[in-house]
């Protein structure tokens, strides 16, 4: 289920940024796919928030406000232009929760469990940037719709549309990994 | 609804962002419908399997240290502009609740005057003896409130005016002692108050207010506070408040 995180209270930044730190590190490395990458993207975006600092508004979401500035920073990375250079929005991007024609999940994707662990996340990998992080946003961080319009930028129907055509894809590619049709 | 219009809710359903009555309707659903609750564990699945690997980096330890030390120890946002701004927002909310406090008892304070005073003419009207000194002509009238009251005043001269003076009485308001005129025009009678200024806490400056359903003129002049207060229409009430300014001022 995903959860909205309380509003930060005041406190020093370290205070408020240390406790994300993993979790903005694995969001790196699934946004830059490279360690090196992901490690420049997390210190150039706790520099940045630290610079920052003293425009954020106390009340407001800490945890979004840091996953947008990381987010940002690597789409204006040579990686996150790349990425998104090569991901056509499609025209259903602005419905509202639209569902697609391959969005019925068959009983087969009941046998991913942890034997096709690698298999998921190559197809994780494989996913357009654009649906790769609100899917990772919503199951991984556990980020309400809302949250994850506020990081990414866009309207929360937005959100639902990647999310659901994030997890057609995901599905598709893991029935094709699979070797099903 | 068609089982393909219950599945379109299913993520958002097992998200936790369907709003309560959709999420009780699906949950109905869902009871009854096998092939819709296949769906939906399989979506249950497919969640938790990304969920698992999904949490799949994690950083180094030195990693971690190398930023730790970058921002380690950076003083407290407590006074950055976000707070500050916070903090004089706060301080205009408790200055405007003071003001609103400060005001409304300036308020109660008239009101609570002017209810004294409505008081003061009604009970000198349903009196068998409203004055204590009976006479039309003010030479005689003023005098009579020497060593009375602790101010002198000047009364108007009523000849070609439909107002005739009937006497005064010493009143008091707040326990300060003060001047009560009783006027008349037509069969209904007007009371002018005369107190020190500022002794008694009225306010306002010469504009007809309704209090206590009386019509009321008040204004200071000279070191004193005028109230005319009457039943009588706003127009008689200016008129007399003119002769009396007139009068204060010669």
């Amino acid at each position: 289920m995903c959860v909205s995180a309380d509003p930060p209270q005041p406190g020093t930044f370290e205070e408020l940024a240390m406790p994300l730190f993993g979790q903005l590190y694995n969001f790196a490395h699934w946004l830059a796919q490279n360690r090196e990458e992901a490690e420049d993207l997390v210190q150039e975006t706790y520099v940045k928030a630290l610079r920052g600092f003293g425009s954020f508004q106390p009340g407001t979401n800490f945890r979004a406000w840091m996953y947008r500035i990381l987010r940002n920073t690597f789409l204006t990375s040579r990686t996150g232009l790349k990425a998104t250079m090569t991901v056509p929005l499609d025209e259903t991007e602005n419905g509202h929760g639209a569902t697609v024609a391959d969005d019925q999940p068959s009983q087969e994707a009941l046998l991913i469990d942890r034997d096709h662990q690698n298999l998921l996340q190559a197809a994780i990998e494989e996913l357009p940037v654009q649906f790769r992080e609100v899917l990772l946003l919503c199951e991984v961080e556990e980020m309400s719709y809302q949250e994850i319009a506020d990081t990414v930028g866009v309207p929360i129907g937005t959100v639902m549309s990647r999310l659901s055509r994030a997890r057609a894809s995901l599905r598709a590619g893991v029935q094709q990994k699979l070797g099903r049709p | 609804m068609a089982c393909d219009q219950w599945r379109a809710q299913l993520d958002a359903y097992l998200d936790g962002e369907l709003r309560t009555e959709p999420m009780r309707a699906l949950d109905a659903h869902l009871r009854t419908c096998p092939g819709c609750a296949g769906d939906a564990l399989a979506r249950v699945q497919l969640k938790r399997a990304i969920k698992a690997s999904g949490a799949r980096f994690t950083p180094s330890p030195e990693f971690r240290n190398q930023i730790q030390k970058k921002i380690a120890g950076k003083p407290r946002r407590s006074w950055n502009v976000g707070w500050v701004l916070a903090t004089a927002g706060l301080a205009v909310v408790l200055v405007a609740g003071l003001l609103s406090t400060y005001l409304e008892r300036q308020n109660l304070r008239q009101q609570q005057l002017y209810s004294e005073l409505a008081d003061l003419h009604v009970s000198t009207l349903a009196s068998a003896n409203p004055v204590d000194v009976v006479s039309t002509d003010r030479h005689t009238v003023k005098p009579w409130f020497q060593g009375k009251v602790p101010f002198t005043f000047n009364l108007p001269e009523l000849q070609n005016t439909d107002f005739t003076l009937l006497g005064g009485r010493v009143t008091y308001l707040g326990q300060v002692p003060g001047a009560h005129l009783i006027y008349q025009i037509r069969k209904h009678q007007i009371s002018v108050f005369l107190f020190p200024e500022n002794a008694v806490g009225l306010r306002g400056t010469s504009n007809i207010s309704k209090e206590r359903t009386f019509n009321v003129d008040t204004w200071t002049q000279d070191g004193l506070r005028y109230v005319v207060f009457g039943d009588v229409a706003p127009e008689d009430i200016r008129r007399l408040s003119s002769l009396l300014k007139g009068t204060a001022r010669s």
